[in-house]
C-alpha cells in the first residue's frame, strides 16, 4: 500500500450550533503512530467518536468532512462497520466482563466453534466453543504485548494495568485489525506499567498496525509518536514530528489563548494586608469516585478568589466536596483558626461556607420547586430563617417573598416569578438561582464548581462577572473549581492546579501557558518522582 | 450543549391551555369524562339522584383521610403508602379496644382515634427504619409488607384474649368475629353530627368537618420547617443532604405521620360504614387509596392535599355513580369489577410514568 492508511479531511462537527471540531485535518500512514493532544474539551473524544462511528455524533446530525481509509471514501456509521473496516478502539473506561475469563473476554463473540450434532439440527448457534485454540489465539495476542499472564484467570481482580492490557489483546487478536484508537491508555497506568504499554504500541506499529494515541501525558507522546497533533478548543493548532517538538512547546499549544486578565490587576495592593489564611486545608483526602483527592494542603486568603484548576479525573472537584460533607473526606479543615469537624454539611454550613455544586440539576436544584423555595429553603433548614413561632416553627411567607424579590432583581434571575419551577429556566438563569441559594446563607466562604458548565457563552460571561462582583463588593472569598483554565484565569487571583489528587503548585493567573501546561501535566510530580 | 432556553417571559394563553392539559394529564381527563358519562346515564335512567349524591358526600368524607395518609409518604420520597394495611390494623385493634372497654358515641370515637393515632404512629415510625434499608424499592417491599402484615394480624384476631361477646364468635368463646357491627358504639357519630338534608341530599357534616380539620391541619404541617424539610428531602434527598437535612430522620417522621394518618382514617371510616371487617379485609385498602390520589393529580413523587380531595371525590364518585347504573345496564356486581379495574388502571398508569404526573416534558 502506498497512500496513508486514514485521512480525515476537515472534520467538522457542531453540537447544537456549537462547534466542537473546526476542520480537522488528520492522515497516519501505515505503521505510524500518531499521537492527539489536547486539554479535557478539545475535541479529541468527539473526533474519535465520529472515527468510529457512534450512535451519538448521527444522533446529534452527524459530522461534515470526508474520511477515507485505505484510499477509499468511509463514512462509517456504525461501531460494527468501523470493526470490520479493521479499526480498533480501546477506551478509557474498561468494557470488559469481570466475571469472564481473560481468554473469554479477548475471544468475546468472535470464537471459533466446532459443529457437533445440535448445530446440525439448530444451526450455528449451538456450534461448541473450540476451547484449545481460544486459548491458544488469546496467548499469542497476550504474548505480542510482552504480557506473561495465565489466560484462564477471571478478569475481575485483575490489576487495573493489567485489564487495559486485556483491552488491547482484544483489539490485537481481531486478525483485520489495521487501525488501533487508544484513549489515554496510560491514565491509570503505573510508571512500569505505560512503559511496557509504549514499548508495545512501538511494536504494533513495526507490524505495520497504525496507531492514534490519545493522551495527555507530554513526555510520552515524545517518546512513542511519529506524529503528533494538538487540538484545542476544537481546532487543529498544530500538527509536527516529535523532533520539532518539545514539552513546553506542546504545553504552550496546548492550553494556549493569550488571556487578558482585567480583573486582579487592582488588587495586588492589597495582597499583603492580610496574612492570616481565612480557611486553611491539611492532607485533606476524598474518597469521591472519579475525582479522588490524596493528600492536599492549602491555605485560603481572606477576601480573594482562588482558583482550583487540573485535568479531569485529577481531584480538582472532589476538594469542595470533601470540605463540604458531600463525600468521606479525612484530614484538617480550620475557617478563621477553628478546627470543622468533616463528613457533616451542617457543620460545613455553620461555619460559613456554601456551596455551588457542579451537579447542577443533581444536587444544586430542586427541580420541581419554586424559584422561590430553591433560593430559601437551604437557609431555612440550616439556620432557621424566614420562620415565625406560632406554636411551630411556620415558614415566615412574606419575609422569603421579600428576599426572593430581591435576589431575582439582585442576579437579574430571568423568570416569570419567584412561583416559577426551577426546572423551566434555562441553564444559566438555573445556576443564578444556585448562586442565589449559596448567598442566602451569607457565607463567608464561597464554593463554585464548574460554575459554567452547561451554559451558553453569553451567560457564561455574566455568571463570571457575578462572582468578581459579590467579592469585590461583599467581600465573600471565592474557591471557584473549573475546567475551564481560560475562565479561571480571567477572574482569580491565584490557581492551585491539583495533580492526581495532590497540589501540583500554585500559579499566579498570567504565568505563561507552558508553566500551566507543564503544571497540569504534572511535570513536577514527574520530576520529584524521578529524583527520588 | 442541549440547553433549554424557554421562558423569559409571561406564557401566552395557548401555553397556558397546553401547561393545563398537561398538568392536568390525560388519565384524569379519561376519569372525568367517564364521571360525567356516568352522572348523565344515572339521570336519563331516572336513578333516585339525592340518594346518589348523599352517598357520595358520605363516601367523600370516610375515605378522606385514609387517602390523606399517602400524602406525607409521598412528600417524604418513599412513594405512595402500599403498607397502609399496617396503619389500618392499628385502627381496628383502636376500635375493637374501645368496645372492649365498653365505650360507645363520641368518647369511644375520639378514644379510637386517639389510640389508633399512637398506635399507628408507633408502628409507622418502626416501618421507617425498615423503608430506609430499602430504598428504591418502597413500593414492592411496601405492598408485599402491608400484605405480610395483614396475614400475621389473622392470627392476633384469632388469639387475642377479648371478652366482649359483641365481638367474639359466639361457639366456642374465643377469637373475633369478621364483621363486627357498631351500630350501637361509634356507628355514624361523626356522619350524624350536624347531619342535615338539602333538597333531599342528606349533608352529613360531622364527618365533611372532620375531614376539612385534617386537611387544614395537613397543610398548614406543609408549611412548617418540618414540613418543608420533608417535602425537600423527597423531592430531593441530596439536596437535602447539602442543607444539612437528616434524610434517613425524614423519611421516618413521613412514614409516622402515614400509618398514624391511616389509622385515624380506618376509624373514621368505620364508624360511617357501621362495621370493622377484620382479617383479610385491609388486603386491597391500600390500592384504593393510593389509586384515589394519583387520580387527584399526584405523582410518586409530588402530592399536596388538593390532589388527595380531587382525587378522593373523582373516586368514591364514581363508584358510588356506576353502581345503580351498571346494575341497570350491564350486571349484577359489574360495579365491583370496574372499580378494581379503575384502581388498579390508574396505579399502572402513575407507575410507568417514571418522573413527574405527567408534565415533564
Amino acid at each position: 500500500m502506498t497512500g496513508p492508511r486514514l485521512e480525515m479531511k476537515n472534520i467538522t462537527k457542531e453540537y447544537f450550533g456549537n462547534k466542537v471540531l473546526k476542520g480537522i485535518n488528520i492522515s497516519v500512514q501505515p505503521g505510524e503512530v500518531h499521537a492527539i493532544v489536547g486539554e479535557n474539551g478539545a475535541g479529541k473524544s468527539t473526533l474519535m467518536n465520529i472515527l468510529f462511528g457512534m450512535p451519538v455524533i448521527h444522533n446529534t446530525g452527524g459530522y461534515k468532512g470526508k474520511i477515507t481509509f485505505n484510499g477509499s471514501s468511509a463514512p462509517i456509521s456504525s461501531p460494527e462497520e468501523a470493526m470490520e473496516m479493521g479499526i480498533g478502539m480501546v477506551h478509557q473506561e474498561f468494557m470488559l466482563l469481570p466475571g469472564f475469563t481473560i481468554m473469554e473476554n479477548i475471544k468475546l463473540n468472535r470464537e471459533p466453534t466446532l459443529p457437533n450434532i445440535w448445530s446440525s439440527i439448530f444451526g450455528e448457534k449451538m456450534r461448541t466453543l473450540d476451547i484449545p485454540r481460544m486459548r491458544r489465539d488469546a496467548k499469542a495476542a497476550l504474548e505480542r504485548l510482552d504480557l506473561n499472564i495465565d489466560e484462564m484467570l477471571q478478569v475481575a481482580g485483575l490489576p487495573v494495568g493489567f485489564m487495559q492490557f486485556v483491552e488491547i489483546a482484544r483489539e490485537l487478536d481481531k486478525t483485520s485489525l489495521q487501525l488501533l484508537v487508544l484513549d489515554e491508555p496510560t491514565a491509570v497506568l503505573t510508571e512500569n506499567d505505560a512503559e511496557t504499554l509504549l514499548k508495545s504500541v512501538r511494536r504494533m506499529a513495526n507490524e505495520g498496525i497504525s496507531v492514534l494515541f490519545i493522551t495527555h501525558r507530554l513526555d510520552e507522546v515524545l517518546s512513542v509518536a511519529d506524529r503528533i497533533t494538538v487540538l484545542r478548543d476544537g481546532e487543529q493548532v498544530a500538527t509536527m514530528n516529535p523532533s520539532e517538538a518539545t514539552v513546553e512547546k506542546l504545553a504552550e499549544l496546548m492550553v494556549g489563548r493569550k488571556i487578558k486578565s482585567i480583573l486582579h490587576k487592582d488588587r495586588e495592593a492589597d495582597s499583603d494586608r492580610n496574612t492570616q489564611p481565612l480557611l486553611s486545608i491539611k492532607n485533606l483526602h476524598v474518597q469521591m469516585p472519579g475525582e479522588e483527592v490524596n493528600g492536599v494542603d492549602l491555605e485560603v486568603m481572606p477576601g480573594e478568589i482562588l482558583g482550583l484548576g487540573g485535568l479531569a479525573g485529577h481531584g480538582k472537584i472532589g476538594v469542595a466536596n470533601g470540605i463540604m460533607g458531600f463525600y468521606p473526606a479525612s484530614g484538617e479543615i480550620t475557617v478563621k483558626g477553628k478546627q470543622i469537624p468533616l463528613n457533616s454539611s451542617i457543620a460545613s454550613l455553620n461555619s460559613g461556607m456554601a456551596f455551588v455544586s457542579e451537579d447542577r440539576r443533581g444536587v444544586g436544584l430542586l427541580l420541581e420547586e419554586s424559584v422561590e423555595m430553591n433560593i430559601i429553603v437551604q437557609a431555612m433548614q440550616s439556620q432557621g430563617k424566614f420562620l415565625k413561632r406560632r406554636i411551630i416553627e411556620m415558614m415566615d411567607a412574606k419575609t422569603a417573598r421579600k428576599h426572593t424579590d430581591r435576589m431575582i432583581k439582585d442576579l437579574d434571575i430571568r423568570c416569570t416569578g419567584p412561583e416559577q419551577l426551577t426546572r423551566r429556566l434555562s441553564g444559566g438563569n438555573q445556576q443564578k438561582v444556585c448562586i442565589a441559594k449559596a448567598l442566602t446563607l451569607e457565607p463567608n466562604i464561597l464554593f463554585v464548581s464548574e460554575p459554567t458548565r452547561g451554559i451558553d457563552v453569553g451567560a457564561k460571561r455574566l455568571i463570571l462577572d457575578l462572582l468578581v462582583e459579590l467579592n469585590r463588593k461583599s467581600g465573600v472569598t471565592i474557591v471557584m473549581t473549573s475546567s475551564e483554565l481560560s475562565e479561571l484565569r480571567s477572574i482569580c487571583d491565584r490557581i492551585a492546579i491539583i495533580y492526581k489528587g495532590r497540589l501540583e503548585g500554585i500559579l499566579s493567573p498570567d504565568e505563561s501557558n507552558a508553566k500551566y501546561g507543564l503544571m497540569m501535566a504534572g511535570a513536577l510530580a514527574h520530576k520529584r518522582k524521578a529524583a527520588s | 450543549m442541549p440547553e433549554e432556553c424557554l421562558i423569559s417571559q409571561k406564557p401566552t394563553l395557548k401555553e397556558r391551555i397546553l401547561d393545563f392539559y398537561r398538568d392536568f394529564g390525560v388519565a384524569r381527563l379519561i376519569i372525568f369524562a367517564f364521571l360525567i358519562f356516568l352522572l348523565a346515564s344515572a339521570f336519563a335512567l331516572k336513578l333516585p339522584m339525592e340518594q346518589i349524591l348523599s352517598s357520595v358526600l358520605t363516601r367523600f368524607g370516610m375515605n378522606g383521610i385514609l387517602v390523606l395518609a399517602m400524602i406525607p409518604s409521598i412528600q417524604s420520597g418513599t412513594g405512595p403508602n402500599f403498607a397502609l394495611p399496617l396503619g389500618i390494623t392499628c385502627g381496628i385493634v383502636a376500635i375493637t379496644l374501645s368496645i372492649e372497654l365498653n365505650m360507645a358515641g363520641f368518647s369511644g370515637f375520639f378514644f379510637s382515634v386517639g389510640v389508633a393515632a399512637l398506635l399507628g404512629a408507633a408502628t409507622g415510625f418502626l416501618y421507617g427504619f425498615l423503608l430506609n434499608r430499602v430504598k428504591g424499592q418502597e413500593l414492592t417491599v411496601g405492598t408485599y409488607f402491608g400484605f405480610s402484615i395483614v396475614s400475621l394480624m389473622c392470627i392476633f384476631w384469632f388469639l387475642a384474649p377479648y371478652k366482649s361477646p359483641e365481638m367474639i364468635w359466639p361457639y366456642g368463646g374465643s377469637g373475633l368475629r369478621v364483621t363486627i357491627a357498631l351500630q350501637d358504639r361509634i356507628g355514624k357519630v361523626l356522619d350524624n353530627f350536624l347531619a342535615f338534608d338539602f333538597f333531599g341530599v342528606t349533608v352529613p357534616t360531622g364527618l365533611l368537618l372532620f375531614f376539612a380539620l385534617f386537611c387544614t391541619g395537613l397543610w398548614l404541617f406543609s408549611r412548617t420547617r418540618t414540613g418543608i424539610a420533608l417535602s425537600t428531602v423527597g423531592t430531593n434527598p441530596k439536596f437535602a443532604e447539602s442543607s444539612g437535612l437528616n434524610v434517613n430522620r425524614y423519611r421516618i417522621i413521613g412514614s409516622t405521620i402515614s400509618q398514624a394518618l391511616g389509622a385515624v382514617g380506618i376509624v373514621v371510616y368505620a364508624q360511617s360504614f357501621g362495621f370493622i371487617q377484620l382479617y383479610m379485609a385491609p388486603l386491597f385498602m391500600a390500592f384504593f387509596a393510593v389509586a384515589s390520589i394519583l387520580i387527584g393529580g399526584a405523582s410518586l413523587k409530588k402530592s399536596t392535599v388538593t390532589h388527595a380531595v380531587i382525587g378522593t371525590f373523582l373516586f368514591q364518585s364514581i363508584l358510588v355513580v356506576s353502581m345503580p347504573v351498571a346494575n341497570i345496564v350491564v350486571a349484577d356486581n359489574i360495579a365491583d369489577v370496574i372499580r378494581i379495574i379503575i384502581s388498579n388502571g390508574i396505579i399502572l398508569y402513575a407507575l410507568t410514568r417514571k418522573e413527574t404526573g405527567g408534565d415533564l416534558s
